[in-house]
């Protein structure tokens, strides 16, 4: 059986004033409205974030008894895995309408720590923590650094991600900095260093926001009220959560999550015509676009500046919103795309979409394949 | 205190070693990962390894830290990396070498660092 998401709606975005459980309930009740189903349909419930018990929350708040859910918690790249374990729920047949949400309020609550969250009892708590890094950004730090190094790139290869970034925001009328005109790389090179050689300009937003998507089967999705954006395949990678464990900071796992998608999908990076890439940092996106396959080690930069390739059409995390967790807006973006309702930042003719979710320390990794249903 | 924290408070950096297949690593767990053997000693590393990346700390994680410090991945000649410190001053770069030295935190533990060799 094939799946589609056949819904899809964000929550206010940026500085909300709004609770966790008001961001997830204007996300499910958009995406609802925009499938053109109800909470009576949803017997499938994926979300992270919110508590212990999130997706349990969270069908507890919307007053719904889920025949499946998942809360697996890997940082951004959850949302990714959702939809790979909706798309198996719905053809195992435990269930038929899944929703997939999130919603934060860190920027209202001032939640968001530099130093990130350690459980005591944890290695990284014991032998990394002494030693001061922020996390996560320092471990994307010494990734950007040893980049640098071996592939001979400036600060300017990652600062050009961010400018990028920018270009689309200023297309977008919900972007955190819609408003906030161009960003040049001298203004990312002069921007103050946290760690380096990472600026804060270099960094993800820091926002609320949230979001959610609606998944049926592909032969139910054609009957609802907007056209249906098909699952083609997926692929994730589990790699660590020390920041000495991983041997090559240059191989992360998205070589293998988005090498098990293309060949789900039976598609080649050269098929996708839009991509969103998680950009919790300018780096992020260099390794991602070369794990993927987009181009060769060390070619990342000169992708970006060619500006060939779309990807982060709502401007991404590094200029539309960043809700803690990004992974699901990633999605929300995709869907659009290939709906065909980007307006000024409509990429023409999109057919295949590609979102790739990133967790923790490039800890977890989760590549969805996403076509129209032409 | 666990042998890794006691051979440090004398001044000794231990790496877990196994004792089916010979495969170092650190942190020091409760199997190997290599091999997933549970029989595993201690060998004591030699101190001298390069820097396989590093970044200048600008802000501090929480208070006790003092900014600016380098925090580095240092891969050892025996094999396994660690997160570390790199101390003093030096241009520091990639591939960098340097060796072991050591640093008293507060709470009376002494932590493995690095400095150019």
């Amino acid at each position: 059986m094939t799946v589609a998401i056949a819904g899809a709606a964000e929550s206010d975005l940026g500085v909300t004033g709004r609770s966790i459980m008001e961001l997830q309930t204007q996300a499910v009740t958009g995406a609802l409205a925009d499938a053109g189903l109800g909470l009576a349909d949803v017997d499938g419930l994926a979300t992270a974030g919110v508590s212990r018990f999130s997706a349990t929350q969270v069908a507890d708040y919307l007053g719904i008894r889920p025949s499946w859910s998942d809360s697996t918690f890997a940082g951004g790249s959850a949302f990714e895995m959702y939809v790979a374990r909706a798309a198996q729920a719905i053809e195992a047949g435990q269930c038929t309408t899944v929703l997939i949400s999130y919603g934060s309020d860190q920027r209202s609550a001032r939640s968001r720590s530099l130093a990130g969250v350690l459980e005591p009892h944890t290695p990284e708590a014991e032998f990394e923590a002494p030693y001061g890094p922020l996390y996560p950004i320092s471990y994307y730090a010494m990734a950007a650094q040893r980049y640098l190094h071996v592939h001979g790139a400036g600060r300017e290869d990652l600062a050009e991600v961010a400018v990028a970034a920018r270009e689309w925001a200023l297309l977008n009328p919900r972007a955190y900095r819609h408003g906030a005109g161009p960003l040049t790389v001298e203004d990312v090179l002069a921007s103050p260093m946290v760690s380096s050689p990472l600026t804060v300009a270099d960094c993800c937003l820091v926002t609320d926001g949230g979001g959610a998507i609606v998944l049926t089967s592909l032969e139910r999705a054609r009957d609802l009220r907007r056209p249906p954006v098909v699952v083609l395949g997926y692929g994730e990678a589990t790699t660590h959560t020390g920041m000495a464990t991983a041997d090559d900071l240059l191989r992360p796992g998205s070589i293998e999550s988005g090498r098990r998608a293309f060949a789900m999908a039976g598609l080649r990076p050269r098929d996708v015509d839009v991509a969103q890439l998680y950009d919790s940092f300018t780096i992020t996106v260099l390794l991602t676009l070369e794990a993927l396959g987009f181009c060769g080690p060390g070619e990342a930069g000169d992708l970006v500046r060619s500006r060939a390739l779309p990807y982060n059409t709502n401007g991404g995390g590094l200029s539309y919103c960043h809700p803690g967790m990004y992974g699901l807006l990633l999605l929300v973006e995709a869907v659009r795309q290939l709906r065909g309702e980007c307006g000024p930042r409509q990429v023409a003719g999109a057919e295949i979409a590609l979102a790739h979710g990133t967790g923790g320390i490039f800890s977890t990794h989760a590549t969805v394949l996403l076509g129209a249903d032409r | 205190m666990t042998p890794w924290w006691a051979a440090a408070g004398e001044g000794r950096l231990l790496l877990q070693r196994c004792r089916a297949c010979g495969h170092l690593q650190h942190y020091p767990r409760a199997l190997c990962t290599a091999c997933g053997g549970t029989d595993l000693g201690w060998q004591e590393s030699a101190g001298r390894g390069v820097v396989d990346s590093f970044t200048v700390v600008h802000r501090a994680p929480s208070p006790g830290h003092r900014p600016p410090y380098v925090v580095a991945r240092v891969r050892l000649d025996e094999g396994p990396i660690l997160l570390t410190n790199l101390v003093g001053d030096a241009g520091w770069h990639c591939d960098q070498r340097v060796r072991l030295a050591w640093r008293a935190l507060d709470d009376g533990r002494r932590l493995p660092v690095f400095e150019k060799e």
